[in-house]
């Protein structure tokens, strides 16, 4: 009864958001998926045509079949929020749509590309030569990279917004160019894209782990295994470099950002870094963290004396949501350097046995494998509260409140519980479903190394 | 000024593919055949309907205001179109990899075909209520509520025409997608009713449209333009409807297209110069020239990337049942 209350109570705007968030939540798990899965069913197939080794394309079919499930999902989702843009944000988007709408409309006909390369590879592994098949494949990989990259230079935007002058309250001098390249674009799009194949990379690699726990003779849950990790492994050891770059861009861009991602409520001049910690804002400091000294400046400004400006220097309602947006970015933070070490220790095992054929003979390190395999996605998840909750109260980051830019539509909280249930049911048929395919692949198997 | 009308009808000419396209993911209710229409759809639906988004992207970065006014004014009915979206994509795709079992199956079957058929009369409706010339705008702000617009006869007459329509279609198309003589019996009889259908219900929807939409109805017969194009659009119907009865199926399909394309350029040109009756026009709406000068270029290249591969979708799965 409580939690009717609590949504009767509920205000549009927080519905709104709500329902935003809660879309986008739901849409980036696919969408990373659809940009990642590509990449490994094409690597598969690409093994296939060189070594002739059948277990490749059993691989590459198995993963098609997955990806087609989830592909329909992100595909539809994706619809969704392309609406949403305008049903809960009218406001933004006649503002905004003429500024950056120019990456959006990018993205469509990438993504139109993506739906239609994965219609031929998907249904036509008969009907097109192997060599065309491949291409097909490579063109949904690429597609897929971009259409992902071109909603998140949309997103930057909203964070660093160039490419116009604000004139009495309008934009003027519109230039969607400079829009696309502003300048959290280039480390943004860099981290996402490497966050979904090593989201993507562990996961599968995490499944395929527990599957060759469970039958350790499997050959083709070790080359699927292995093809996993590899790109989700190099990506991993990869993103911290990007993130960096990407701090050092808020760092710039979006100062009190910054300062909410550490907590940070000072003014100081050679910052420490924080671990974990509880910020408390009423009271204006952060407990119980790790410090390290003057990394944090470094981090930002590469100089351990640079001044790291604090949440108290901004505004009461210019600041984000201090503990929201801090503890996601400690989240983001530990399961990207674990993955990191998950990614160099299977780097060192492989590369220490010179029989390549017993790295993966350890029962521990399959076990932190799949221990890993959600950490990813909690990264992801974690990582897109950080930049926008980050960039509270605004959407477009110091032109436009979000406040402002909500519909009028009053009971907005009957769409968001909708929406909520729908994607529920859909989520709960999609684990299912891949559930199954994950069983009747190892049963299959089982039968025919058997027979 | 130029840029913007050339845009124009490259908007319609998506919308066009919008329609057409969809509607052919707009499965039907047939029982029988349905594992043909499974065939059909499943490599090309997802493509087709992207076709959708690109009229929704173009929209908002073109004519930032027009989207932002309706998206306020409908916005329930665009909500239960995108409900509607949701659930027929994902049951198409839920029942393709789901237990073969027949009870399963027709789970998904059900809500697979519902929404099939929910999804275009919403679709209808919100064009309708765009045309209707009941979303008004003052200063930037729909003073029209939030039901008034679209909760009338004429946008859910429209509604159910645009059904039809897609009914239409998808069976004449059918017929070209089996060797099977029994079963291209089946969908040309449903052709031919739904076609039947789709005449009455554009003479509702013409009658309606006298209270419904004075200024559109206004704009059907202001202009030789017009005016040619809706003798054209009765020509092809006509022709079309021959040629199913004379089993011609091929051409039937080429008449039914150009029936469709027609009736859609047929609504531009009478909503001409308005975007969103009676208050937001092409030009008052437009984003500035930068913007609609690289959307162009970006939607002529995207054209030149996209056709080829389009049609090259469409050959390798339709090629074997058209010979």
């Amino acid at each position: 009864m409580c939690l009717l209350c609590f949504f009767v109570a509920m205000n549009d705007l927080l519905a709104a958001r709500s329902q935003m968030a809660m879309s986008l939540a739901f849409h980036i798990i696919f969408a990373a998926i659809g940009i990642a899965m590509p990449l490994l069913m094409i690597i598969a197939e690409w093994k296939w045509l060189r070594s002739k080794d059948e277990i490749y394309l059993t691989i590459a079919k198995r993963w098609a079949k997955g990806t087609a499930i989830l592909f329909a999902v992100g595909a539809v989702s994706g619809t969704v929020l392309s609406f949403e843009l305008g049903l809960l944000w009218p406001t933004f988007m006649g503002y905004a749509g003429a500024i950056i709408g120019m990456p959006f409309s990018l993205e469509g006909f990438a993504f139109f590309t993506e739906a239609i390369f994965l219609g031929i590879y998907l249904y036509g592994w008969k009907r097109v030569r192997p060599r065309a098949h491949l291409f097909a494949g490579a063109m949904v990989a690429v597609s897929g990279a971009l259409s992902g990259i071109f909603v998140v230079i949309a997103n930057a935007w909203m964070n660093a917004p160039t490419g116009f002058r604000l004139v009495d309250g309008k934009p003027v001098d519109i230039d969607p160019i400079a829009a696309m390249m502003n300048p959290a674009a280039f480390s943004q799009t860099l981290h996402m894209t490497l966050a979904a194949y090593a989201a993507t990379g562990f996961a599968v690699a995490g499944i395929h782990a527990f599957m060759l726990a469970r039958n350790r003779e499997s050959r083709f849950h070790r080359a699927a295994l292995s093809i996993a990790l590899v790109v989700g492994g190099v990506s991993a050891i990869l993103q911290p470099l990007s993130g960096d770059s990407l701090a050092k861009s808020v760092a710039r861009t979006q100062p009190v950002k910054l300062a909410a991602f550490e907590g940070q409520f000072h003014t100081e001049q050679g910052a420490a870094f924080r671990i974990g910690g509880i910020p408390d804002e009423a009271a204006g400091v952060t407990h119980y963290a790790i410090e390290i000294p003057y990394l944090l400046s470094v981090l930002a400004y590469g100089d351990p004396h640079a001044v790291v400006k604090g949440l108290n220097d901004f505004p009461a309602d210019q600041r984000p949501p201090v503990a929201i947006v801090h503890i996601s970015f400690q989240i983001m933070v530990g399961c990207g350097v674990a993955m990191m070490l998950v990614a160099l220790w299977a780097a060192w095992r492989y590369l220490r046995g010179r029989r390549k054929q017993t790295w993966l003979d350890s029962k521990w390190f399959l076990r932190v494998l799949v221990a890993a395999a959600p950490l990813g996605f909690i990264a992801v998840e974690t990582g897109w509260a950080v930049t926008e909750v980050g960039r509270q109260p605004w959407i477009i980051q110091g032109v436009m409140r979000t406040s402002e830019a909500v519909t009028p539509m009053p009971g907005l909280v009957v769409p968001f519980l909708t929406f909520t249930v729908l994607y529920f049911f859909l989520a709960a048929i999609t684990v299912w479903l891949l559930f199954r395919q994950v069983v009747s692949t190892d049963s299959t198997e089982v039968q025919k190394t058997v027979a | 000024m130029i840029a913007s009308l050339v845009l124009y009808a490259l908007l319609g000419g998506a919308d066009y593919g919008g329609g057409v396209w969809d509607l052919f993911a707009f499965g039907r209710r047939a029982r029988q055949q349905r594992s043909l229409i499974a065939e059909a759809l499943s490599p090309v639906w997802e493509a087709n309907h992207v076709w959708l988004i690109l009229v929704i992207v173009i929209l908002f970065t073109a004519f930032p205001p027009a989207f932002a006014a309706i998206a306020t004014a409908l916005h329930i009915p665009i909500t239960l179109l995108l409900i509607g979206i949701v659930l027929r994509g994902t049951a198409f795709t839920f029942r393709t990899y789901d237990v073969q079992r027949d009870d399963v199956q027709r789970r998904w079957s059900i809500v697979f075909s519902s929404a099939s058929i929910i999804t275009p009369i919403l679709l209808g409706t919100t064009l309708g209520a765009i045309a209707s010339g009941t979303i008004t705008v003052a200063d930037g702000k729909v003073t029209s509520g939030f039901f008034n617009s679209w909760l009338a006869p004429f946008p859910i007459a429209v509604g159910c025409f645009a059904l039809a329509l897609f009914a239409f279609l998808a069976a004449v198309y059918l017929t070209l997608e089996t060797p099977q003589r029994e079963l291209q019996e089946d969908f040309r009889r449903r052709a031919l009713v739904s076609g039947v259908v789709v005449g009455l219900l554009a003479l509702t929807v013409f009658l309606l449209a006298k209270t419904g939409a004075p200024t559109v109805r206004a704009g059907i017969s202001r202009t030789v333009w017009a005016l040619g194009l809706h003798f054209f659009t009765a020509v092809f119907a006509l022709s079309a409807f021959y040629t199913l009865w004379t089993r011609r199926y091929r051409l039937a399909r080429l008449f039914a297209a150009a029936q469709v394309t027609m009736i859609l350029l047929g609504w531009a040109f009478a909503q001409y110069p308005h975007l969103v009756e009676p208050h937001i026009t092409i030009t008052s709406a437009a984003a500035p020239r930068i913007t609609l000068e690289l959307l162009l270029g970006a939607l002529v290249a995207g054209a030149i990337l996209l056709f080829p591969s389009y049609y090259y979708l469409f050959v390798i799965f339709k090629a074997k049942t058209s010979k």
